[in-house]
């Protein structure tokens, strides 16, 4: 460990010094500049932050290594999931541009909110400390929380960013007690010695904690049976900020949910598993059951991503490398499918405004079939059909759970598969088969482009999948 | 009687029970969930800083001042969300908070 001179890490630091030195920079760029050109080239720099950041991750890390006296590791895992953050923020910040401008929200705050919350993000998947930790969740939940309630003069929104703050501050809370009580019964806040303090005799203070801690986590990933703010906050939010919300944060919490759990408490598997058993089957089985009577898309797919947490979890629960790279290969599928089924609920524009009905969306698979075929693709590929990208994720995952011997699990993630079938081919059913008048306005290049693409990369991306596995295994192999 | 560990522990758990508390039985006003917030952070800290005191470790106290950082700007966030809800509401009673039913 070198804690003599940290500015010899310098590189390891490099994704999270561009993005908050770059938030900073476009935030003076921002105040000092106006109008729609200046919003425009702001969120060209900060997508380029994005992507730079993620680029940065990748080649300027060299081999790893810790920083800060150990509270902050840069490792394959982090890396991989630093990568799979930037590239999706990215994107979901090119989804919103033509949205915000169309709404009269362009405003430059949004992309500065935006980079901070994914430099938390970051700093969420190195965290190797309490205080780290706790440091990045909670620079990416207060800006999520101001994103939440970004178009100011929507009750909706408003009362979104109020539940959102509200569970999320709980949340923290939770959370952040938990982190005493660890710190309290091991003496100390560095994973590394948690996990040394914790493989004696049983700590039952340290178990609390981390039980504290998993209620916490499970908040921000929105595991049933602490899933109540998904659904309001999904329908309230600007559809973009949701596309935001579906994907980057539960990527990075789930990744730190990982880490705690595989590397301070890799030693108290038998402890933590069977909470992790029931957050699964409860939000799997919420998720699908809750999902059969909505109408609005924007709810559908928050329930949706309760279940898919639920199958998260079960890779988590299977508390083995194989769970690992099966959780990072899931999870990355898991949020380009999303970013892609978002760009299809923001082309539901009418010359009225925008529309999130799913009956709004009868007959759309006649009137604009390139709609229609990629919305269908995307559905069956987060249902987890066969040949479908989707599938691949959901098979690792209970590969995973099989080989470390739950098979109740297992049985149980495939029937509630089934049921959660039930509403994807819903969606497919009134895009194909009812009649419908409304009449959708053409989308902009950026929702038509990633549509299409997104759509088409659910089928095509197939035989890329194996390189995506390969970079997982490195990745997940990093943590045990 | 000697004041030990134990008694500091108990304070924390009751002052962070009765936050929680405050945000789920509260039907009345948000302010008061704001302040159930704080009060949950606050245990926290008694909690971190007996810890470091008794355990005579430093990184407690440096916890309790990321904390006490942290629990401004958040209520700074909270409330700044609070007065846009109550400019499109009228007002903040909790039980109006209900447009979206979850």
């Amino acid at each position: 460990m070198n804690t003599a001179n940290p500015i010899e890490n310098i590189f390891l630091l490099a994704p999270e010094m561009l993005l908050a030195g770059g938030a900073m920079a476009l935030l003076m760029l921002g105040v000092f500049t106006k109008g729609q050109g200046a919003n425009r080239l702001i969120s060209m720099l900060s997508i380029g932050l994005l992507i730079a950041a993620a680029l940065a991750a990748l080649f300027l890390t060299g081999d790893g290594g810790l920083v800060f006296d150990g509270a902050f590791v840069v490792d394959p895992m982090a890396v991989f999931a630093k990568v799979v953050i930037g590239t999706s923020a990215a994107l979901a910040l090119l989804l919103a541009m033509p949205y915000l401008e169309s709404e009269r929200l362009a405003k430059f705050e949004y992309q500065i909110l935006l980079v901070l919350a994914v430099t938390g993000m970051a700093m969420m998947v190195s965290a190797n400390d309490l205080i780290s930790m706790y440091m990045g969740v909670e620079l990416q939940s207060l800006a999520l929380y101001v994103l939440a309630a970004f178009n100011r003069d929507s009750l909706r929104a408003s009362e979104a960013g109020l539940k959102y703050f509200v569970l999320g501050a709980l949340s923290s809370g939770l959370l952040l007690y938990g982190a005493s009580l660890i710190y309290g019964f091991t003496g100390s806040t560095g994973f590394a010695d948690i996990a040394i303090a914790v493989s004696g005799e049983y700590n039952v203070g340290a178990i609390v904690g981390m039980v504290f801690v998993i209620c916490g986590l499970a908040f921000k990933i929105s595991a049933a049976p602490f899933h109540m703010w998904t659904p309001d906050v999904y329908e309230g939010a600007p559809t973009p900020v949701t596309a935001f919300f579906a994907t980057a944060p539960k990527f990075a919490a789930i990744v730190l949910l990982a880490r705690v759990l595989m590397e301070p408490f890799g030693g108290m598997v038998d402890q933590w598993r069977d909470v992790v058993w029931i957050l699964a089957v409860l939000s799997m089985g919420i998720g699908a059951f809750g999902a059969l009577t909505q109408q609005n898309i924007k709810r559908l797919m928050a329930y949706s991503s309760i279940s898919n947490m639920g199958y998260a979890l079960v890779a988590i629960a299977a508390a083995s490398t194989i769970g690992l790279w099966s959780l990072l290969v899931f999870m990355s599928i898991y949020v380009f499918s999303v970013i892609g089924t978002f760009s299809a609920v923001l082309s539901m524009r009418t010359r009225e405004g925008m529309v999130e009905q799913i009956d709004d969306l009868a007959g759309i698979a006649q009137k604009n079939p390139g709609l229609g075929w990629s919305l269908t693709a995307l559905m069956f590929s987060i249902g987890g059909l066969p040949f479908f990208v989707g599938f691949i994720g959901k098979f690792f995952v209970l590969y995973a759970a099989v080989e470390s011997g739950l098979i109740i699990l297992s049985v149980l993630a495939v029937l509630f598969s089934v049921v959660s079938a039930a509403y994807y081919l819903r969606v497919v059913r009134v895009m194909w088969f009812d009649e419908g008048e409304v009449e959708f306005v053409p989308a902009s290049v950026s929702h038509y482009m990633i549509t299409r693409i997104a759509g088409i990369a659910s089928i095509l991306t197939l035989p890329f999948v194996g390189w995506l596995i390969y970079n997982a295994t490195t990745a997940g192999t990093a943590l045990i | 009687m000697e004041i030990g560990l134990g008694h500091y522990l108990a304070v924390a758990g009751i002052m962070f029970t009765i936050g929680v508390f405050g945000i789920f039985v509260n039907r009345k006003n948000v302010i008061i969930i704001l302040m159930s917030i704080e009060l949950i952070l606050l245990s926290v800290n008694i909690n971190l800083v007996a810890f470091s005191s008794f355990g005579e470790d430093l990184v407690g106290q440096v916890f309790a001042m990321f904390v006490l950082t942290v629990a401004a700007a958040e209520a700074a966030v909270g409330l700044a969300i609070l007065v846009v809800y109550f400019r499109n509401r009228g007002n903040i009673a909790v039980e109006d908070v209900n447009m979206m039913k979850g």
